[in-house]
């Protein structure tokens, strides 16, 4: 990279890092009702602005445009997934749990079924969650700093741990939740402006939602007809068709497993606890939903065009895919391809050594042998096509100008530290608040509770930073795990907790180990106990799955397991006490008198 | 109203049942939406389309997401009316 752009580039990332201190310094924290939950002071809009950043992670600004182009109609799952949570958290969990009032979703349940051990339990299952998030967190940070700013990995990583102490440990949710409204700023602007560019130049239209419907530039034929068709003539399914990716029933388990688990998530639920009314946290979700799907209805646009601009690229006359001459040659690959080349994200090998690229698919038989006898391809000679590539590129592609890349560093950094520090605060809190407090030494004295508080946020980033150094092989595979436990152990007890009077301790702990147990023993069936693949029972593809269930669409058959157990053992065993029947009663209802 | 003994308890029932009816039809709505229009008629939709998008592709990718927006707001609109007609508004 030229010296140049590199001073832009960190210089970009810099200004935002001095911004977030900035932060730091203005919102210090004195009271631990400040620390855990802002003082409940956080307008509803801006708490759902710093909702959007808390949750958006560097999974949803560098990786899903990519996994959607790959997944192509079937990737509408992990949209649908990740945004139809929020209906659930605003009608079922948010405005209940904020009446109840408390810091932390395993006070809730503690105090709901009236039992150290269910509080126990919720946070066993808070901390697997969170931790495990926060190594995906700690990953993107290393992407954008070693791939896009090429900074070595360390420096990078130690620069933004340094940056998310001063304001999580200083301003624990206060500091949090200014810093993340101006980090989704950074972000939203680093994902859209690229976005609008690329749809200007493919389809003349500058809104992407509208250009992915839209025409080709200077044609009548629409955008998506001619990916369909474009993709049908290199073998590949259609774009839009529903029988490319995953089957229908994986679609549609694996679309509400991340739906509960998102409801289920507790560091987004407690972004709730930080508004002053009920009637905020209804808002609040709405609103939080709102910055969210300006991504989210950006990032089809952007996996989609920039899946056709990769092909329009390779092929140079799509009438006549085949002859030789209508094939990119070697020698004419654009800068941007070279430059990614050289990172390992993009790869090429000229297998059948005519000095031009053939892409297509050649997992399809029949296409793979129709292309060799008539055309002499030997294999798809695009090799390495990282996923990741369809963001990080995009603003080469096209043709921004260079201080552009660099605001898609600052944005990939601010999404990943934005989550980071809210996962943080949820560790932190359950290990101060619940065990600490609720468990081992009731009677710390608040100023106490907030050194532990401090303490344990200071231990948590440490440990976040070394798992972002030395990245445990299976963290992909573990982030499905954390969205499976959500959905399967939290989401089905807080909901009971509120809208099944009746339900007690036992059908409470029983239901979450439950929850916890199956999902857990089916994903380790196929991936391995603890994840190591040679500990697995069964091998993990469609032809072993039980009816046909991909470890990651199982929550919420986890979350089903749960429920009725919960049931059952509520039936044979004593009602819960009055007094909670009453407690119930008034997180029903936003006014108590 | 702490003086007429059981009218509040009533009345908190009836709040209750009437926040799950609306409950009840927002999540009809959702599920109809995001997992029947989005993922298990989105098939035999995308022989229609909207603009550019085949029908069942746009429901899945841009769709449902719009729809989900609308499905909180209305609800956030519909509680607060509700709160003030059983008078548990908070001021």
């Amino acid at each position: 990279m030229e010296g140049s752009q590199q001073i832009i580039n960190l210089l970009v990332v810099g200004l935002t890092f001095a911004l977030y201190i900035g932060i730091a310094i203005w919102a210090r924290t004195s009271s631990t009702s400040e620390f855990y939950v802002a003082g409940k002071g956080i307008n509803p809009v801006a708490n759902g602005m710093a909702t959007a950043a808390d949750w958006m992670s560097a999974a949803s600004f560098i990786s899903m445009a990519g996994l959607i182009a790959f997944l192509g109609f079937t990737g509408g799952a992990y949209l649908m997934g990740w945004t139809g949570g929020y209906v659930l958290m605003a009608l079922l969990l948010a405005p209940y749990l904020r009446k109840f009032g408390k810091f932390t979703v395993p006070e809730f349940i503690g105090d709901r079924f009236y039992s150290t051990t269910a509080r126990v339990v919720a946070v066993i299952c808070l901390l697997v969650i969170s931790i495990t998030y926060v190594i995906g967190q700690m990953r993107g940070v290393g992407i954008a700093f070693s791939n896009i700013l090429e900074v070595p990995l360390t420096v990078g990583l130690v620069s933004g741990m340094f940056v998310v102490f001063l304001y999580a440990v200083f301003g624990g949710m206060k500091g949090i939740t200014y810093t993340q409204i101006a980090q989704y700023c950074v972000m939203i602007f680093a994902y859209t402006v690229p976005a609008v560019f690329i749809a200007i130049t493919i389809t003349g239209m500058p809104i992407p939602q509208i250009g992915l419907g839209g025409t080709l530039a200077g044609s009548d034929t629409h955008l998506l007809t001619a990916l369909d068709q474009t993709l049908v003539d290199l073998g590949f399914a259609q774009y839009t068709a529903t029988d490319g990716g995953m089957s229908m029933l994986n679609m549609f388990l694996l679309t509400i497993s991340l739906m509960i688990g998102t409801a289920g998530l507790p560091h987004v639920i407690i972004r709730f606890f930080t508004v002053p009314k009920i009637r905020d946290a209804r808002k609040s979700a709405g609103w939080a939903l709102f910055f969210i799907a300006i991504l989210y209805t950006t990032a089809p646009a952007v996996g989609a065009m920039a899946t056709w601009n990769l092909l329009d690229t390779l092929i140079l006359d799509r009438d006549n895919i085949g002859q030789e001459e209508a094939h990119l040659a070697f020698e004419d690959q654009p800068a941007w391809m070279e430059r990614w080349g050289e990172t390992g994200l993009l790869g090429f090998e000229d297998k059948n050594e005519d000095g031009r690229i053939q892409y297509y698919n050649a997992d399809n038989e029949e296409f793979a042998q129709m292309a060799q006898d008539e055309w002499g391809w030997e294999g798809s000679e695009l090799t390495t096509l990282d996923r990741d590539i369809i963001v990080l590129a995009n603003p080469e592609i096209a043709g921004l100008p260079t201080w552009v890349i660099a605001l898609v560093a600052a944005g990939g950094i601010a999404a990943a530290l934005s989550t980071a520090a809210g996962l943080l605060l949820a560790i932190s809190s359950a290990i101060s608040h619940d065990l600490l407090k609720g468990v081992f030494r009731p009677d710390i004295t608040e100023k106490g509770e907030m050194l532990a508080a401090r303490i344990s946020m200071a231990a948590a980033i440490l440990l976040a930073g070394y798992l972002g150094l030395n990245p445990p092989g299976f963290a992909a595979e573990v982030v499905a795990l954390a969205f499976g436990l959500a959905a399967a152990s939290l989401f089905p007890t807080l909901m009971l907790g509120i809208f099944y009077k009746k339900m007690n301790r036992e059908g409470a702990i029983a239901g979450m180990l439950a929850g916890l147990i199956v999902t857990c023993a089916y994903i380790f069936t196929y991936k391995g106990l603890f994840f190591f693949p040679q500990l697995a029972l069964l091998p993990d593809n469609a032809d072993y799955w039980l009816f046909g269930i991909n470890p990651g669409s199982f929550g919420v058959i986890g979350a089903l397991a749960n429920l009725a157990v919960s049931f059952i053992v509520a039936k044979v065993t004593a009602p819960p006490p009055a007094h909670i029947q009453d407690l119930v009663e008034s997180v029903r209802v936003p006014r108590a008198d | 109203m702490s003086d007429s003994g059981n009218q509040p308890t009533k009345d908190r029932g009836e709040y209750w049942q009437k926040n799950l009816k609306i409950i009840a039809g927002c999540l009809f709505v959702w599920a109809f939406v995001g997992l029947g229009l989005s993922i298990i008629f989105a098939g035999p939709l995308n022989n229609f389309s909207i603009g550019g998008y085949p029908l069942g592709f746009w429901f899945a990718q841009q769709g449902s997401i719009y729809t989900f927006l609308v499905i909180i707001f209305y609800y956030a609109w519909r509680m607060n009316k509700l709160d003030r007609e059983y008078d548990v508004y908070e001021d």
